[in-house]
């Protein structure tokens, strides 16, 4: 297979409310910006992937108006994926590993603010029979961390101590939306919200866009002088009927980290896309990362989660601090739909 | 050098108005299970699962490859869903084929589905958004002024979109699987029913239809052992461009013609009309066989409507055009890219029953989406690349 990395990555500001601007608007920024950084033009692209959720724009088609932020004359080989823009990155890496493309142009957007995310994304599930009980997202997550919690394998002070670390870790990044030095004990002191869940377990409504260049071997050497390679990828999915599931494991997440070869070397970081602070527990015994390993500096989703780009936020994370010399060796995780049902691992490294 | 890679089953529903017999899960299973009996193997061979479909407002299911994971086997595989407007059937198939292609998957099981009777289309597609005028046409209402504008630039004469709505429905009652069936359709019916939107007359407009369609694709190795005759995928391409735009040419749209370049130029082909044996195009609404004809290259421009009255798109043509019917006989949308590139790949495998083209060995599936704006083909060979 064709050797492949990634070369620039940028995340646009993470907030609740993004105002009047419009997807084409949130997406504008970061791709200039993104190709400015590594000198790509329309004309270096050779394919262009998004991922986007028509649902949350509240329109059929949010990728067609989110190209009116791309200069598409001549026109582009282009795809859009409606899933986290992870999965986009993968199309571009499908697309790279044929040999059909050697640069490419990935981004994600989601503004989940003009609707009430939590109901919308109760249409995920089956119509027929769980739809109509409309059990929103929230509450799906807090049958989850019931779960973990009864079946002994966490407290409510460890996912306090989730939260708290993503709080720390957020100061140090300038576009996280929630950020600070709460203590655990002042954590647990915060009423329930869904029990056993407390408003910090959940990540915040977000409203960004990301985006990101992947090239084949030869092309980011040229692109870069320190590309993040792609070493190993994989993604697996899981039934969507949440009582058929031990909602305290996750082996999609740990078979696709075997594929991906998370335990092949030495883990400087890893960024678990958590979007509620229980499932960063489930996901560390998952891919079975040792203690030490620092998980989330950049404060994860429990500090910026906006939909359909906060599990290529991980991804892109991790290669921006191996592009900036700061690590080897990353591994990045994304999750879709309920109870991390679906999760996608990557391995980056130098 | 991309692996290569073969379409070794393929499956679809009968395509009608209300499947109310089945759920979205039901419907999909359907046509995946009549792609695997095709392919002869079992879910436990498939590798991975790409999964298509247009906007989720059409069934009012957010992400559906969540909810659909059981029926399409998806446990512990890797899935994608794809949506690229009304060209995602085709652009599923193409990333589907890509999976193989890359050397990474061996066996992949694609599937593409609408279920329009679950919600309703036209509120889908007309929603209100802050600072747009809000056009409420629907799909025919938008386009017509481009076919208007064919006919005046080219003089082609009105009952030009009505022979094509003849010979596709003619097509579709020799295909078991196609929703509209109007055996006695001629001339004078089409002309005679109701205008819609100037020219497109009722019977020039494609249906609202329920159906899916699966297709499994498969590496060389696999595909030499398959029980039927593979079809080889040997070019595929997609190509995009903004919705509105200065000097934008809506009858022979940018993107077709870069697309069609592309998969020409990756499968050798230099005459179109003479290499070709059989297209399947994606003509929602009549008028658009012409046009294509003409963006493909398959003749010059303004002569599309000479070859449709001549009768050389007809089955018994020389370029013969939808020999299934097309989307103007079924048009469950998010599947209709993937029925194009699927009934290309019967015709070269020689298993399209009734309206097989006799002795088709190469076929082009083409398929369109937005406004003149996505296109998806792909050319497949009864001879291995």
């Amino acid at each position: 297979m064709r050797e492949a990395a990634i070369v620039g990555y940028v995340q646009g500001p993470q907030r609740r409310y993004a105002g009047a601007a419009n997807e084409s608007e949130l997406i504008m920024p970061v791709v200039g910006e993104v190709m400015r950084q590594t000198g790509v033009t329309m004309q270096d692209i050779d394919f262009t992937c998004s991922g986007s959720c028509d649902y949350l724009q509240g329109a059929a088609f949010a990728f067609v108006e989110g190209l009116s932020a791309l200069a598409t004359v001549p026109p582009i080989k282009e795809s859009h994926v409606e899933m986290d823009a992870a999965w986009a990155l993968y199309e571009a890496l499908l697309k790279i590993w044929t040999g059909d493309a050697d640069v490419c142009l990935v981004y994600g957007f989601g503004k989940s603010s003009p609707g009430e995310l939590r109901s919308v994304l109760t249409l995920q599930l089956d119509p027929y029979y769980h739809v109509p009980l409309w059990p929103d997202s929230v509450s799906m997550a807090a049958l989850q961390a019931r779960a973990l919690l009864d079946s002994g394998a966490a407290s409510e002070r460890d996912l306090a101590e989730v939260v708290a670390r993503s709080r720390v870790n957020a100061l140090a990044n300038p576009n996280a939306q929630l950020k600070g030095r709460p203590t655990v004990e002042q954590l647990l002191a915060e009423p329930a919200f869904v029990s056993p869940l407390r408003r910090h377990d959940c990540a915040p409504i977000t409203d960004g866009a990301s985006a990101m260049i992947v090239a084949s071997g030869d092309a980011a050497r040229r692109l870069c002088a320190r590309p993040a390679w792609i070493r190993g990828i994989d993604h697996r999915m899981e039934t969507g009927i949440l009582g058929a599931r031990d909602l305290t494991r996750s082996p999609s997440a740990r078979l696709a980290a075997e594929r991906a070869g998370v335990a092949r070397g030495r883990v400087d970081l890893v960024e678990l896309h958590a979007p509620f602070s229980h499932q960063e527990i489930i996901l560390r015994r998952e891919l079975g990362l040792a203690n030490e390993v620092p998980v989330n500096l950049s404060g994860g989703a429990l500090a910026a989660n906006a939909m359909m780009v906060a599990g290529f936020d991980r991804i892109g994370y991790v290669a921006g601090c191996i592009l900036e010399g700061k690590a080897d060796r990353g591994v990045a995780h994304a999750t879709s739909g309920h109870c991390l049902q679906q999760n996608l691992v990557a391995v980056l490294e130098a | 050098m991309a692996n290569r890679a073969a379409v070794v089953g393929v499956g679809q529903t009968k395509h009608k108005s209300r499947h109310k017999e089945v759920s979205i899960a039901g419907l999909v299973r359907q046509a995946a299970e009549r792609a695997l009996a095709d392919a002869g193997c079992g879910w436990q061979d498939i590798d991975a699962v790409v999964l298509g479909k247009a906007p989720d407002m059409f069934e009012g299911v957010v992400m559906p490859e969540l909810y659909l994971t059981d029926a399409l086997g998806g446990n512990g595989k890797p899935v994608l869903r794809v949506h690229t407007a009304g060209s995602v059937g085709g652009s599923t198939a193409v990333v589907a084929a890509n999976y193989v292609q890359s050397g990474a998957f061996r066996r992949v099981l694609t599937v593409t589905f609408e279920k329009q009777s679950e919600s309703n289309a036209t509120w889908a597609l007309s929603p209100r958004m802050p600072f747009v005028p809000h056009v409420n046409a629907g799909a025919g209402g938008f386009f017509a002024p481009y076919m208007r504008l064919y006919m005046q630039k080219y003089h082609a004469p009105e009952h030009i979109g009505c022979l094509v709505a003849v010979k596709d429905r003619l097509n579709a009652c020799r295909n078991p699987y196609a929703h509209l069936q109007i055996p006695n359709i001629d001339l004078a019916m089409v002309q005679q029913s109701p205008m819609l939107w100037e020219p497109l007359h009722f019977l020039e407009s494609c249906p609202s239809s329920d159906g899916a369609c699966a297709l499994v694709i498969a590496d060389e190795q696999i595909a030499e052992r398959s029980p039927n005759p593979p079809a080889w995928i040997v070019a595929t391409s997609t190509r995009a461009d903004g919705v509105m735009y200065a000097g934008k040419d809506n009858i022979h749209p940018k993107s077709l013609i870069a697309c069609a370049k592309d998969v020409y130029s990756k499968a050798g082909i230099t005459d179109p009309r003479r290499q070709i044996d059989v297209a399947e195009l994606y003509v929602p609404f009549s008028w658009y066989e012409p046009m294509y004809l003409e963006t493909l290259g398959i003749c010059g421009e303004g002569e599309g409507w000479k070859l449709t009255e001549a009768g050389a798109t007809a089955m018994t043509g020389d370029i013969p055009i939808n020999p299934s019917g097309g989307v103007l006989s079924s048009n469950p949308i998010g599947a209709s890219g993937m029925l194009r590139f699927g009934e290309a790949a019967l015709q070269v495998r020689g298993m399209a029953g009734e309206h097989q083209v006799d002795g088709a060995r190469l076929a082009l599936g083409h398929a369109f989406g937005g406004a003149h704006s996505y296109y998806a083909m792909w050319v497949v060979s009864a001879d291995k690349p």
